[in-house]
C-alpha cells in the first residue's frame, strides 16, 4: 500500500537505543497510520516502555530517525494527577488560552462517565476513576496519536475490562491512532488492529488482526492468543521454567495449570 | 486427593471445638474523654501543684515575696497591663516588627529555596553560601548590628528577617527537591514549563514542608524578637520587661514573659489551623 507522509503519525527509521553496553532498541522501523489501533506487546525489559517514551519525546534515540506527530498525548500506568487540583483542573493541565476551557473539561469527563466527580479532589477517586480522569485529560487535547503505557496494569480485573471497552469506544468516536503498550495478550487481541511484539530490541512480530469487532472469546480469538503467547515464550504446556514472562492470574497461560 | 482428605480431617476448622468464637469487644465508639477525665486531671497535677506550693511559700514569707511574687500577684500585674492599655500598645509594636521581619525573611527563604532546589545554577550559587551563613548563630551578630544599623527599628527587623530566612529556605529546598518526578514529567508533557510549572505543580507539591518551614520560622522570629527587644527599645513587650527590671517589679517581668509564651503558643495553634485549611485536598 502506498503511503503518503500525511497518513503517518509515527515514522521510525532504523532507530537504536543503548544504555551502557546494553542494547535496548536495535534498528527499529515502525510506521503507524492515522486512526490505527496498535498494541505493542513484550516482556518486561523488552524495551517497549523505552520506545513509548521516545515517541512522547521523554527519551531520545542514539541513532536513526524519529518522526512523530506533534499532536500526541500520553496515558501512563499511574494516573499522575496533581493531588492539589480538582479533577476538572487536572483535565486541563497545561492548556492555555482558548484551550483552557472548563466546559470542554466537563464534556470530556462526561465522556468517560465521571461528570459527577469533576469537582472532587483526586484523592477521593478510586484507581479506575483516576485512570479515567487521565483518559479525559488525553481526550480533551483531541490528539492524533494517543500513547498509553500499560494504562490498565494497576487496575483490578473488573475495572480493567470496563476500561478496555471504554478505550475502544472512545477510539471509535474520536479515531486517534493509538499505541498501547501492554504485556496482557488478551488485551492486545481484544483491542488491536495491529499487534507488535518487541523481542530483544527488535520488532519480532507485526501482524494485522482480522478478527471481527466487537471481539468475544472464540476460536479465532483463542488461536491468536496462543500464537502470541508462543512468540512471547509462554508455551501451552505451561513449563514453569519458561513462564518468566509476566502474566496475571486469569490469563490462559496459568489457568490451565491451576485446574490440574 | 488422598492428601487433601487427610488435611480436611485434621484441619481444626472442621472440628466442633474450633467453632467457639471469641467475642470481639466493642470499644464504645471512641468517645472523646471529657475535661475532667482522670488522665487530664493527672496531667494537670504537676503544674497545679507547683503553682500552689509557690503561692504558699511566697505568701507565708518563706521565700522572698520580692524576688518570687506569688502567682496571684503576677496575675494582678498582668491585669494591670491590660486595663492601662500598656499591653495593647506594646503588643502592637512587638507584633508589627515581628511580622515585618518574618514576611521579609520567609519570602527570601522560600524564593531562595525554590531557586536552589530547582536549578543547578541556583544550587551552586546559593546553597553553600546559605549553609555558611546558617552556621552563624544569629544572636551572636546582635552587637555588630547595633553598631552597623543603630538602635532603632532597623537592626531589630533585619535580625528577625535574618533568623527567619533559614528555616524557610531549608524546608523549601528539600520540599522542592522531593516533588514527585513523575508528576513533573507528565506536567511538562502536557505543556507546563518554567514559571507556570513552578506555580501550578512544584510549589503546591512542596507546600507541606514549606508550611513546616514557615512554622519554624515563626518560632525563630519570636526568639529573634525577644533578643532584638533587649536592645534599647522605645516600645514593645521587651520594653515593659526592661522597665520593670530597672524598677525591680518582678511580677511585671514574669507577666511579660508569660505574654511571650502565649504568643508562641498562639503562633503554633494558628499555623496548625493554616496547615489544615490550606490543603483541603489532603
Amino acid at each position: 500500500m502506498a503511503q503518503t507522509h500525511e497518513d503517518l503519525v509515527v515514522d521510525l527509521k532504523s532507530v537504536s537505543k543503548h544504555f551502557g553496553g546494553q542494547v535496548i532498541l536495535d534498528a527499529v522501523d515502525l510506521q503507524i497510520r492515522r486512526g490505527e489501533f496498535v498494541v505493542l506487546l513484550g516482556a518486561s525489559g523488552s524495551g517497549k516502555t523505552t520506545l513509548l517514551r521516545m515517541l512522547s519525546s521523554l527519551d531520545h534515540a542514539n541513532s536513526g530517525e524519529v518522526r512523530v506527530t506533534d499532536s500526541s498525548t500520553v496515558v501512563f500506568q499511574e494516573p499522575r494527577l496533581a493531588p492539589f487540583h480538582r479533577v476538572w483542573r487536572n483535565v486541563l493541565m497545561g492548556l492555555k488560552g482558548d484551550q483552557r476551557n472548563k466546559a470542554k473539561a466537563l464534556a470530556a469527563l462526561d465522556e468517560v462517565g465521571l461528570a459527577e466527580k469533576a469537582f472532587s479532589w483526586p484523592k477521593r477517586l478510586s484507581g479506575g476513576e483516576a485512570q479515567r480522569v487521565a483518559l479525559a485529560r488525553a481526550l480533551v487535547r483531541t490528539p492524533r496519536l494517543l500513547l498509553a503505557d500499560e494504562p490498565f496494569a494497576a487496575l483490578d480485573a473488573l475495572t480493567r475490562i470496563r476500561m478496555q471497552w471504554l478505550v475502544q469506544a472512545l477510539w471509535r468516536e474520536h479515531t486517534p491512532a493509538v499505541l498501547l503498550v501492554t504485556h496482557d495478550v488478551e488485551e492486545a487481541v481484544l483491542l488491536a488492529d495491529r499487534i507488535l511484539i518487541l523481542k530483544e530490541g527488535r520488532l519480532a512480530v507485526d501482524i494485522q488482526v482480522e478478527v471481527q469487532r466487537p471481539r468475544r472469546a472464540g476460536e479465532a480469538f483463542a488461536q491468536l492468543t496462543e500464537y502470541l503467547l508462543g512468540e512471547l515464550g509462554v508455551s501451552k504446556e505451561g513449563d514453569p521454567l519458561n513462564s518468566a514472562v509476566p502474566h496475571r492470574p486469569g490469563s490462559p497461560a496459568v489457568s490451565s495449570q491451576a485446574v490440574a | 486427593m488422598e492428601v487433601l482428605r487427610k488435611q480436611l480431617e485434621y484441619s481444626p476448622v472442621n472440628s466442633k471445638e474450633a467453632l467457639q468464637l471469641r467475642p470481639v469487644v466493642a470499644d464504645g465508639g471512641g468517645q472523646a474523654p471529657g475535661w475532667l477525665a482522670p488522665r487530664n486531671l493527672l496531667r494537670a497535677l504537676a503544674p497545679v501543684l507547683v503553682l500552689v506550693i509557690w503561692n504558699v511559700l511566697s505568701v507565708s514569707g518563706i521565700i522572698s515575696q520580692r524576688l518570687f511574687p506569688s502567682p496571684l500577684t503576677v496575675l494582678q500585674a498582668l491585669w494591670d497591663l491590660v486595663v492601662t492599655g500598656q499591653l495593647k500598645s506594646a503588643l502592637a509594636a512587638s507584633l508589627a516588627r515581628g511580622v515585618i521581619g518574618l514576611v521579609i525573611g520567609v519570602t527570601l527563604g522560600i524564593a531562595a529555596g525554590t531557586l536552589a532546589g530547582l536549578t543547578r545554577i541556583g544550587d551552586q550559587l546559593l546553597d553553600s553560601s546559605f549553609q555558611i551563613v546558617r552556621a552563624i548563630p544569629f544572636i551572636a551578630v546582635v552587637p555588630l548590628f547595633v553598631l552597623w544599623f543603630g538602635i532603632d527599628e532597623k537592626p531589630k527587623i533585619i535580625l528577625i528577617a535574618l533568623a527567619c530566612i533559614f528555616p524557610a529556605y531549608v524546608n523549601t529546598y528539600s520540599g522542592v527537591r522531593h516533588v514527585d518526578p513523575k508528576l513533573v514529567e507528565s506536567a511538562r508533557l502536557f505543556g507546563l514549563r518554567g514559571i507556570r510549572l513552578v506555580i501550578q505543580i512544584v510549589l503546591p507539591s512542596a507546600l507541606p514542608p514549606i508550611l513546616v518551614g514557615i512554622r519554624y520560622s515563626m518560632s525563630t522570629a519570636l526568639l529573634a524578637l525577644i533578643v532584638a527587644e533587649q536592645l534599647n527599645s522605645q516600645n514593645g513587650i521587651g520594653t515593659i520587661i526592661l522597665t520593670a527590671n530597672s524598677a525591680l517589679r518582678i511580677d511585671i517581668m514574669i507577666a511579660g514573659i508569660l505574654i511571650y509564651a502565649a504568643l508562641g503558643v498562639l503562633i503554633d495553634i494558628g499555623m496548625r489551623v493554616v496547615e489544615r485549611r490550606s490543603m483541603p485536598w489532603k
